[in-house]
């Protein structure tokens, strides 16, 4: 393991043409992350934090500057190269879930196993292991519809880790979810993040995710206006 | 093996939806392979009747003769050669003398051809034996088809009044009884013709030993460019002219194939149908799955095995519904092959050979074509509205939007 930040972007934008008009969704990010952190984009909506997720995790291209993840320039990625990145280095967590409906909650999990290849017995033992950590093994044969919201945002945590990603980036992750499963939801990605050294990065308005936060960037208007290391979760 | 797996748990997860595209495709298939069986099955059937009562393994004809011109019958004979004489002896051919008469039945005047053929033949399936059975006094035994029976009125046992011209030109009349009235499918051994005894025809028309055509047997028939060792050569025949199997059936098979073309248009229909089913639902489950389809994207997917996935699930359609067509299509197809449909009222109208009954007949070419057409079909149809997912944004699809 190096030193080298795992995420580093440098004067980044995101222009959208809006006919004769230009909206600046991103205007010159400058940013790094290193491993481990449990850190968060915070701002209202339209501050870019969505925007910014989205780059660095490979799904958006930058309209200026440049984004580096895992050591490769996500803005000179191919379809192909980028699909390989998020598929090996990125977990994502979204705040719809979007479980895959016709799978069980250990297919969806596998899911992610069975693009790296990993043989069935691999996929099995780490499978499960994910649904531990999330505490669901019991409901490995549950179809999504049959899950909470809680319920089913851990499923998306434990698809999200168990490919063992460098960086998990969670969208609104408790914006579907009560104050219990929130924090549910929340503990469970604390723990892991210690267990595991997984780098999570979220995109949030949730003071309840706020709290947890380690270290706590503030967008407005596309640009950073506080980056403040916090203590966490007292 | 992943795509294959998901896009599998996505149809049958689709519950009914799948289900009723499966069934209204499956439909097409079995309707489909009916359709095209029933011409196989009629092509087949009237072949075959056609070869068992009038072809037989082909003609040796005299050369003068031309069954489409009757101003031809009056020098179309002439003495059967040896080799066929020895052939007709061994029951390898049936020599057939048609010369052509007139007939009064009930004061009424109908044009006929008188065929003279031997009643103890067997190189065709004619009831030619029924002329052997003597009658009181100088009748002439008749056997006539069912069609000429209802044209002429007669019946079975009836006289009438037969005038023909002899060799040299004469006129002349006697009275004949109908013997026999045959039921068969084959409308030119039936409509217009009128069969007696070869030798009471020879010695009425004073042409001894002669004869216009003769059938060879089923077993000596060969494609036109082949001549069996046992048939004999245009010079031991006399110059006799060989038309084969193939000749005559050259005609039904161009009307078969014209109906063929008329089918394809159902067929078309029937398909066209079907893939409409196939193209709406991937349509609405492209719109309706762009979520879905951003998440596949997060995952790993590239948008390439998206579009190989949606088509999959499309192709999908069509295995599912090949195997749900074989489930009740099977024995449907079978039961009806061996059942046969009733053909409604007047089956002449089709203008050949075709019984009371039509006997579908599926062959391998056809089950494999259209399971293949299908299929493929299928799969073109599916893949085209797949092509927008090329331009889909992740982003864009994780929104629920298209881009």
């Amino acid at each position: 393991m190096t030193n080298e930040p795992l995420i580093v972007t440098k004067d980044l934008k995101k222009i959208y043409a809006m006919g004769p008009h230009r909206l600046e969704a991103l205007a010159g990010i400058t940013l790094s992350f290193d491993r481990g952190e449990f850190a968060g984009l915070v701002g209202p909506s339209g501050s870019g934090k969505t925007t910014l997720l989205n780059i660095l995790g490979s799904l958006d291209t930058p309209s200026e500057g440049s984004a580096v993840v895992m050591g490769r320039a996500i803005e000179t990625l191919t379809h192909k190269e980028a699909a390989r990145l998020r598929n090996r280095h990125i977990g994502f967590i979204f705040q719809t879930f979007n479980l895959l409906p016709v799978y069980t909650v250990y297919e969806n999990v596998e899911f992610a196993l069975l693009l790296l290849g990993d043989p069935p017995a691999v996929r099995r033992r780490k499978v499960m292991a994910a649904l531990d950590w999330v505490r669901l093994a019991d409901r490995a044969r549950s179809k999504p519809a049959q899950l909470s919201g809680g319920q089913s945002q851990r499923v998306a945590i434990a698809r999200a880790v168990v490919k063992e990603p460098d960086i998990v980036l969670a969208d609104e992750p408790t914006a579907n979810l009560d104050a219990e499963n929130s924090h549910n939801v929340l503990q469970t990605m604390e723990r892991l993040n210690g267990d595991l050294g997984t780098t999570f990065l979220f995109a949030t308005h949730d003071p309840k995710v706020m709290q947890y936060l380690r270290r706590k960037i503030t967008l407005v208007d596309g640009r950073v206006t506080s980056d403040e290391r916090t203590g966490g979760r007292p | 093996m992943t795509i294959l797996k998901l896009a599998l748990k996505n149809l049958l997860g689709a519950g009914l939806r799948t289900w009723l595209n499966v069934f209204v495709l499956s439909l097409s298939f079995v309707l489909i392979i009916f359709s095209q069986g029933l011409l196989e099955g009629m092509n087949k059937q009237a072949e075959e009747a056609m070869i068992a009562s009038e072809i037989g393994g082909g003609h040796l004809q005299h050369p003068a003769y031309d069954p489409y011109d009757p101003l031809t019958l009056s020098d179309a004979h002439g003495p059967v050669p040896p080799t066929l004489a020895a052939l007709a002896a061994s029951g390898k051919a049936a020599p057939v003398l048609v010369v052509q008469g007139t007939i009064y039945p009930g004061g009424r005047l109908f044009m006929v051809r008188v065929k003279g053929i031997d009643p103890g033949q067997t190189a065709v399936n004619l009831p030619s034996s029924v002329l052997a059975a003597p009658l009181a006094g100088d009748e002439i035994p008749v056997l006539i088809g069912e069609r000429m029976a209802k044209m002429t009125g007669l019946a079975k046992g009836d006289t009438f009044t037969l005038q023909w011209r002899d060799a040299r030109g004469t006129f002349d009349a006697r009275d004949a009884t109908v013997v026999e009235i045959m039921k068969t499918s084959v409308q030119t051994i039936d409509s217009g013709q009128i069969w007696v005894p070869l030798a009471r025809l020879r010695d009425m028309t004073g042409m001894a030993g002669e004869a216009t055509f003769a059938v060879l047997a089923q077993d000596l028939a060969a494609p036109s460019a082949l001549r069996p060792a046992a048939l004999p050569s245009a010079a031991e025949a006399g110059g006799w002219i060989l038309r084969t199997q193939d000749d005559f059936l050259a005609d039904i098979r161009a009307m078969v194939e014209s109906k063929t073309a008329g089918s394809s248009i159902l067929y078309a229909i029937f398909l066209a149908l079907a893939m409409l089913a196939i193209f709406d639902t991937q349509v609405l489950s492209i719109f309706h799955r762009r979520r879905e389809m951003g998440t596949l994207m997060a995952l790993g997917f590239t948008r390439t095995k998206v579009i190989g996935l949606f088509t999959l699930e499309g192709m999908l359609n069509g295995v599912l519904a090949g195997l749900v067509a074989a489930v009740y299509g099977i024995p449907l197809l079978t039961w009806m092959a061996r059942t046969g449909w009733a053909l409604p009222g007047n089956t002449d109208s089709y203008g050949f050979a075709i019984g009371e009954r039509l006997f579908p007949s599926y062959s391998l070419a056809l089950v494999a074509g259209t399971t293949l057409l299908v299929l493929l079909t299928t799969t073109v149809v599916s893949f085209l509205p797949t092509r927008r997912i090329a331009k889909l944004k992740p982003t864009d699809a994780l929104r629920g939007r298209m881009t």
